[in-house]
């Protein structure tokens, strides 16, 4: 989907703006002692400031603000020494407190960028206004009893980095792959798991569309809660055209939150702004500002781990690798280690090739990840190795690698076993050669005079050598003898 | 053995420590004396039994050598701390058979100091008013008789209404208060007790049902300056679980009790005199300071000018924190939850179930409470409201830091008025001017504590209050002793037991 889209009386600009909850990565919730453990019982990790029993007070988890910090300097932010805890007033059943922390006023992280690749082979830079961290709320289940609603707090008070971009994105494929690149960051940083299909990131989207040419930014709408890069793409395009529609047939678009439906594809209106609550928003008299020191910002940027940006240009240079092998290598952390791990001390093309043709086909057929490859990164080198000294052929290195991938067995290990060693020796193909040459006289006037017959003297080698002549050699040798 | 009740906590330890009596002894005493004025409606949960038995074990710790500072010292608690096993409600329908399964920071170092609890006092619901008028579970009634109108029940005033009306009557030797506008002085003048507001930070609130989060503070109430020392001393310190707590050490309050006020500065701040004062309590006022002088300190004037401003901020501020602090009483998780309209077995909505149970768990004056609270945070009146009480929190506590850079210490009255009839209670505003004197110091967070200094012309007790630099409660504890010594108030009230 492109940037644009095609309306009755011209072209359409689709403008987005994201504002996106990642979980923060932390053993605790924000404000309390309780595990943050996914699927556990309902209500098994609930402390009492948790379930906001009489008296309870917020506690701030250290841990969660380490995190928050080093996402905001992964996205090259503005750290802000001095933030504020807000409490944002509202009743639901599943918010015990009746209000979630957040941090409205003075966020812990200010201005910061991200760099999206896109399919072209361009890349974009997408402003981010701010990072603040809150609680996330629990889980209201209204499907299990016809009469009741059940609550379950395992959820409330988790700690969420709430990243809010500028309205830089256009179009469906900009905004999915800013997700998709802001999850690789905050993944490679370890500060969210980036596990979407449990809820651990998840956007709110902001969709208007303007008249091409036009600086004005259109009315737009929010839809809340969309769990992935595909749903992103999905609303994103079904609201840019409902607006699109709407603006042509003489309508407007009215400022409203809405929910994407994925099962229909469409998004719907969930409330309007007339209807938007008044959150009461106030500093938590319960905590004190957020001071931190220079010193402290600074030792956790000295100790930030390479990112996806930094490892894909120096895969380019140090291995040779064009830009969309080196993209897709360093997409997750754990293939960029795999891959270097494997072209480690070997052919680095080759690897590449390995990791991203048979490993990831195969992988991919089997319905499982790289975390629980058969083949080991070790492994695989060998396998690289094992072809770069000759020792087998590329042909025979996807049988071999068939095997590993269903044995787990090593390289060296499944060539032995097999007796798929390549015969190199000069030697020992040539007395081949030369008995088959001496039984087929008639064979070798005719391959003299018609150059285009010495296949049929590879092809007798080779039979002679059970398949494991090198046929690098073999040619060579026929081209001497039958000249 | 009769009369134990009366004694004073320093006697108390001091009898308890030679063996002139047993903590089962002193506790039953005050027993005794709960049911013998249960008429006060003191208590909302007495618990006499639990009493006896840590009562004997007290004694038994006695026994192996133990001499915590608090052991068989029989307190009452405001009904705003949580205690572990034991009903509480916060004076409110809402908290209605609501048992902790914590204890509070402040009644656990009470408890590790070995003291024991007579029970569950009464206050106004929330720690909202000024006249105990407001508890869902009935009003508490002061133990002093106006000489004009005998027959006239009176306020205890509030929020620690039943606190003042306990350690008053004798029901216990100290009590628990918290005081988050006044409601540790205020009703401990109207009751003729010594009561202490620490330094915000100084008691941990963890485990007290939050009225509004910053100016809460616990304090001691009890019939001397001493026993307020003795008390704070347990119940202070830092604690990691209120992060607005202070990490300084717990000093020795009693250290500087006698040293008197010779050399020291006391400051008359000219903005209390307000319009309306009775003569009385300016006479009294006049008196306090004479005392001061006469025993070398000198006294001066002093301003304190955005005093005017701190009723009407307070106002705002301790409401708006209010009513996000009670929007956890939601009938969800715990406490009082309402029935469905018409005999009908449920809601129509959440909503419905929400507004119904806070519409009928909630007293009016929370009620009111919450509403100003969130109109003065909702959109469009944020700054004009609480950004601007804020504002003017941060000119009072300037006013008070200037101030103590001439002064050691500044003494006011308490109230401006003594108490008055349960029936002849003031309306809203009237009721809130109540808080006049006492409520600066709390916007400020400076300790401030007040003394019975003298008796109304009906021959109701009335109180100076001194209020102290942050943190100095042992100076501020000092000047109070001296102005103790100097009242010598020996009055005790006709509803004594």
């Amino acid at each position: 989907m492109a940037q644009t889209i095609k309306g009755q009386t011209g072209e359409w600009e689709i403008v987005i703006g994201m504002e996106v909850h990642a979980q923060v990565l932390s053993e605790s919730k924000l404000f309390s002692g309780a595990s943050t453990t996914f699927g556990k019982a309902p209500n098994h990790n609930v402390a009492l400031v948790d379930a906001a029993l009489p008296g309870m007070l917020p506690v701030l988890n250290q841990e969660c603000v380490r995190q928050a910090v080093r996402s905001g300097l992964g996205i090259k932010a503005d750290i802000n020494l001095y933030s504020v805890f807000d409490r944002k007033n509202y009743f639901y059943a599943d918010l015990p407190q009746g209000y979630q922390i957040s941090q409205l006023y003075h966020p812990i992280v200010g201005e910061g960028q991200l760099t999206i690749d896109l399919e072209d082979g361009e890349s974009r830079t997408i402003g981010i206004e701010r990072i603040h961290l809150e609680q996330d709320a629990g889980k209201s289940i209204h499907d299990q009893d016809p009469h009741r609603s059940f609550i379950d707090l395992n959820r409330t008070g988790v700690a969420l980095m709430e990243i809010v971009s500028m309205p830089d994105l256009r179009g469906g494929d900009e905004a999915s792959a800013y997700m998709t690149k802001l999850r690789s960051i905050l993944r490679y940083l370890g500060t969210c798991d980036g596990n979407m299909e449990q809820g651990s990131m998840r956007a709110d989207v902001n969709v208007s569309v303007r008249p091409v040419g036009s600086t004005e930014l259109g009315t737009r709408t929010e839809t809340k809660n969309v769990n992935s890069v595909r749903f992103i793409r999905q609303a994103i395009e079904f609201e840019a055209r409902r607006q699109v529609e709407l603006l042509e047939g003489g309508g407007v678009v009215v400022q409203e939150t809405r929910l994407y439906d994925p099962g229909k594809g469409e998004t719907r209106s969930m409330r309007s702004k007339e209807e938007a609550h008044d959150y009461r928003y106030f500093p938590d008299p319960d905590l004190l500002p957020l001071q931190l020191d220079q010193g402290f910002v600074d030792a956790l940027a000295a100790d930030l781990p390479e990112l996806p940006d930094e490892k894909k240009a120096r895969f380019e240079a140090d291995y040779g690798l064009s830009s969309y092998d080196a993209g897709v290598l360093v997409a997750e952390k754990e293939t960029g280690d795999f891959f270097e791990a494997v072209a480690s001390g070997r052919d680095a093309k080759l690897a590449a090739n390995w990791v991203m043709g048979e490993l990831f086909g195969a992988l991919n057929k089997a319905g499982t990840d790289l975390a629980d490859s058969p083949v080991s990164a070790e492994s695989l080198g060998g396998l690289i190795e094992a072809i770069s000294d000759g020792t087998i052929s590329g042909r025979t290195a996807k049988d071999v690698f068939a095997s590993m991938f269903a044995t787990g067995k090593t390289a060296a290990t499944i060539i032995d076993e097999q007796g798929l060693k390549q015969i190199s020796d000069e030697g020992a193909i040539e007395s081949a050669l030369d008995e088959i040459i001496a039984a087929n006289p008639a064979q070798v006037e005719k391959a003299k005079e018609n150059p285009k017959l010495k296949g049929w003297f590879v092809g007798q080698v080779m039979k002679a050598t059970g398949g494991q002549a090198n046929p690098a050699v073999v040619n060579k040798l026929i081209n001497q003898k039958l000249g | 053995m009769t009369e134990l009740n009366r004694l004073s906590i320093a006697a108390a330890r001091d009898g308890l420590a030679k063996g002139d009596f047993s903590a089962r002894e002193l506790t039953q005493s005050c027993a005794d004396a709960m049911a013998a004025r249960g008429d006060l409606g003191a208590f909302i949960t007495p618990t006499p039994e639990r009493a006896l038995e840590a009562a004997d074990q007290a004694d038994a710790r006695r026994k192996s050598g133990d001499d915590a500072p608090l052991l068989g010292i029989p307190l009452g608690i405001k009904d705003l701390f949580c205690t572990e096993g034991v009903q509480t409600t916060a004076a409110s329908k809402i908290l209605q058979g609501f048992i902790p399964t914590y204890e509070s920071s402040v009644t656990t170092n009470l408890l590790r100091d070995g003291a024991v609890f007579m029970g569950k006092l009464n206050l106004d619901e929330f720690a909202m008013g000024s006249s105990n008028t407001t508890s869902f579970y009935g009003n508490v009634v002061n133990p002093w008789q106006s000489t004009s109108k005998p027959d006239m029940e009176l306020v205890p005033g509030g929020s620690s209404g039943g606190s003042a009306s306990a350690v008053a009557a004798r029901l216990c030797l100290g009590a628990t208060g918290t005081d988050t506008g006044g409601s540790i002085r205020q009703p401990a003048a109207f009751c003729g007790i010594t009561g202490l507001k620490p330094t915000y930070g100084r008691c941990s609130r963890w485990g007290i049902v939050a009225f509004a989060s910053s100016l809460d503070q616990a304090g001691p109430m009890a019939r001397s300056v001493e026993d307020c020392a003795i008390l704070l001393g347990s119940m202070a310190g830092f604690d990691p679980k209120d992060t607005t707590s202070v990490d300084t050490p717990v000093p020795d309050y009693t250290a500087e009790l006698g040293a008197g006020v010779k050399g020291l500065k006391i400051g008359l701040p000219r903005e209390y005199r307000v319009d309306g004062m009775p003569a009385e309590i300016e006479q009294l006022w006049q008196q306090s300071a004479q005392w001061l002088r006469n025993q070398g300190a000198e006294v001066v004037e002093i301003s304190l000018p955005h005093t005017h401003s701190a009723l009407p901020a307070y106002y705002i501020v301790a409401p708006a924190e209010a009513s996000s602090n009670l929007a956890r009483y939601d009938g969800v998780r715990y406490g009082f939850r309402a029935d469905a309209p018409d005999g009908l077995p449920e809601f129509a909505s959440l909503e419905e179930m929400y507004a119904t149970t806070r519409g009928e768990g909630f007293g009016p004056e929370v009620q009111r409470r919450i509403m100003i609270g969130a109109y003065v945070l909702s959109a469009g009146y944020y700054d004009a409201y609480y950004n601007k009480a804020r504002r003017v929190r941060s000119l009072i506590a300037r006013d008070f830091t200037h101030a103590f850079e001439q002064v050691d210490a500044i003494l006011t009255p308490t109230t401006p008025s003594a108490a008055f009839g349960i029936t002849e209670e003031p309306n809203g505003v009237e009721m809130y001017m109540n808080d006049v004197f006492t409520v600066p110091a709390s916007m400020a967070g400076i300790p401030g504590i007040s003394v019975p200094a003298g008796l109304s012309s009906d021959g109701l007790p009335l109180g100076v209050q001194l209020l102290g630099r942050p943190f100095d409660e042992v100076g501020l504890l000092r000047v109070a002793q001296a102005l103790e010594d100097a009242a010598g108030f020996i009055t005790t009230p006709q509803l004594m037991a």
